[in-house]
């Protein structure tokens, strides 16, 4: 039932770009160590919705819990709701992996599949999915998101060749293109550049604002010049004194970078801390 | 000025004002980075280190070589066509050859590893993905217990549970004990080459929305597949150099035997039979058979090194 009311929002979605998420009262928790403590806000359709706040206030977690992947830690656990319009996908009847088709996500290290070629790892998703695709389909599939992920021109040559033969800013971006080849509702970004260059950086940034015609992102950052760069809205998150993650504010990144209502938030951006 | 910082030089310690030594006329840093007899001494023990390190590996390979070219000098005579071709002559007759034995032990090898193989990479499997708790931990400790187990003591158990309940050495009791003796050092090797696969292939795929189940089976295995390749190569190996479980199971056969359920023959059986006999001829045969063994496993080897040479070319 929820698997079927997953894949009709993506089909439903053909027209209109993405689908928005809404989390409600999110925690997350390692065994008894609570890392994220009850975080409320949206993730707007079609928009970039940045992550920031210092090293280990629990961003990342947060972001993981987001396609259902915290749960895979050992003894990690969720509570509360994050839904995507209108299906939590938390339920008890939602199939994680269906989640993990619709909300994708790219990892903080590019990790392309190094035993792959360039053409394997983009239809990855839909190859070790069993779908039935035939030559042509998998063919226009890899052409389309290598474009979308701005990697065509680069690499349309040599597709045979193993993904771990690219540079890092490539192979992350070969990372986005296999994510957007099974088409997801959502993108989830986790430091997307922190392993990378200056001018890989400035492509990937490039490529999320492409990217945001069609999906919804939600991009971690420990970098708050990248964040105002790129996303629409930002959430800060801190872990205070309390040692667990909280949202200290959400709002329009223009707002949470101008006037910012939270005196710790003006704090951070300020560089007075983190 | 430099003149003013000159210093005497006394005993090991140098003051950091040190400029250089008037009487010798050496600079400063001539004196500093020059060294001293310390530094000869520390070379020397670093060399003679080395030189003992290198004895050691010398010492350690020639003894297999010896073994290698001695088993090459007493077996190659052995060596003709019949050997490889014909079954053993009975007591006292000269002639014949041990193509039983090579049959029957590659035969028993390929029926051990059709039923530990599984077991084992199944049990790795396990270990590596799922078992993260005490149960693991002990499960881990009793493959590890299994891994020193005598193989005799194999033998007599497999004896036990089979031949004396089917009646009968058979070659099915010879592979099942081949299998346990494979089991622990397949599923402990390919458990450790399982948990060197990056957790982030792990994640790529599940973030794909691929399974667990098969995540593992088309991204974790074939990630590991050289490693695998080797593990289940030492332990073949090591199962067809196994003698004493062998002799309580499969018995050894003089004739060509392709049934599971008779006394088959295997070469480690083969060469204790014939070194324990009378006959010169037979021990020659032994010889023989020891240098076919060997070259077998290493043929083994180099097979397995050139499968996972070409497939990282393939990788880079």
């Amino acid at each position: 039932m929820s698997q079927q009311t997953i894949e009709q929002t993506t089909t439903e979605a053909g027209d209109s770009p993405a689908a928005g998420m809404e989390v409600r009262n999110l925690s997350a928790y390692y065994g008894n160590f609570l890392a994220v403590k009850d975080v409320s806000m949206p993730i707007e359709r079609g928009k970039v919705t940045a992550l920031i706040g210092p090293s280990g206030c629990g961003k990342s977690t947060f972001i993981r819990c987001l396609n259902r992947l915290h749960e895979l830690n050992r003894g990690a656990r969720v509570t509360g709701q994050a839904l995507l319009e209108d299906q939590d996908i938390y339920a008890s009847n939602v199939d994680p992996v269906q989640v993990r088709r619709v909300i994708g996500m790219v990892f903080q290290k590019p990790n392309p599949f190094p035993m792959m070629s360039i053409y394997d790892n983009v239809v990855a998703g839909i190859k070790l999915n069993n779908a039935r695709k035939s030559r042509s389909e998998l063919d226009e599939i890899v052409e389309r998101s290598l474009q979308g992920a701005a990697l065509w021109d680069e690499v349309k040559d040599k597709l045979d060749h193993s993904g771990a033969s690219l540079s890092g800013g490539q192979q992350q971006r070969l990372c986005i293109a296999r994510t957007i080849a099974v088409e997801p509702e959502v993108v989830l970004m986790d430091e997307p550049c922190s392993a990378l260059d200056p001018i890989a950086t400035f492509k990937i940034e490039e490529l999320i604002a492409e990217l945001k015609e069609r999906y919804t992102i939600a991009l971690v950052t420990h970098n708050m010049q990248q964040a105002a760069r790129v996303s629409d809205y930002t959430a800060f998150l801190l872990s205070g004194e309390e040692r667990y993650g909280r949202l200290v504010e959400y709002g329009p990144t223009e707002q949470i970078f101008t006037r910012p209502q939270e005196a710790e938030t003006e704090a951070y951006i300020t560089g007075k801390f983190g | 000025m430099r003149e003013e910082q000159v210093v005497e030089i006394s005993g090991e310690t140098r003051p950091r004002t040190f400029a250089g030594d008037r009487t010798t006329g050496k600079s400063r840093h001539a004196l500093i980075l020059q060294g001293d007899t310390r530094f000869r001494f520390r070379k020397a023990i670093s060399g003679l280190m080395a030189a003992i390190v290198a004895a050691c590996t010398v010492f350690g390979v020639a003894i297999l070589w010896i073994i290698l070219g001695y088993v090459l000098v007493r077996g190659l005579p052995a060596l003709d066509l019949a050997f490889f071709t014909e079954r053993p002559m009975p007591y006292g007759e000269v002639g014949g050859g041990v193509a039983p034995a090579i049959l029957g032990s590659l035969y028993l090898i390929a029926v051990a590893c059709a039923i530990g193989l599984p077991l084992a990479v199944m049990t790795a499997i396990y270990l590596s993905e799922y078992a993260h708790g005490r149960f693991g931990d002990a499960v881990r400790f009793v493959i590890d217990l299994l891994a020193g187990l005598p193989s005799i003591v194999v033998g007599v158990f497999v004896w036990t549970l089979i031949v004396i309940n089917t009646g009968s050495f058979s070659g099915l009791a010879g592979a099942v004990a081949l299998a346990i003796i494979m089991i622990p050092i397949v599923a402990r090797t390919v458990e450790a080459i399982l948990n060197l696969v990056p957790n982030s292939m792990r994640e790529a795929s599940l973030a794909l929305g691929v399974p667990t189940w098969k995540t593992i089976i088309r991204v974790v295995l074939p990630a590991a597949k050289s490693g695998i390749i080797t593990g289940v190569v030492l332990a073949m190996a090591r199962a067809g150099g196994e003698t004493a479980p062998l002799l309580m199971t499969t018995l050894g056969n003089q004739f060509f035997n392709f049934d599971l359920m008779q006394p088959m023959a295997a070469l480690p059986v083969q060469i204790y039979n014939y070194a324990v006999a009378p006959y010169a001829d037979w021990h020659t045969k032994a010889w023989g058979s020891a240098l076919v063994l060997i070259t077998l496993i290493g043929l083994l080897s180099l097979l397995t090194r050139w499968a996972v040479r070409s497939q990282k070319l393939v990788e880079s």
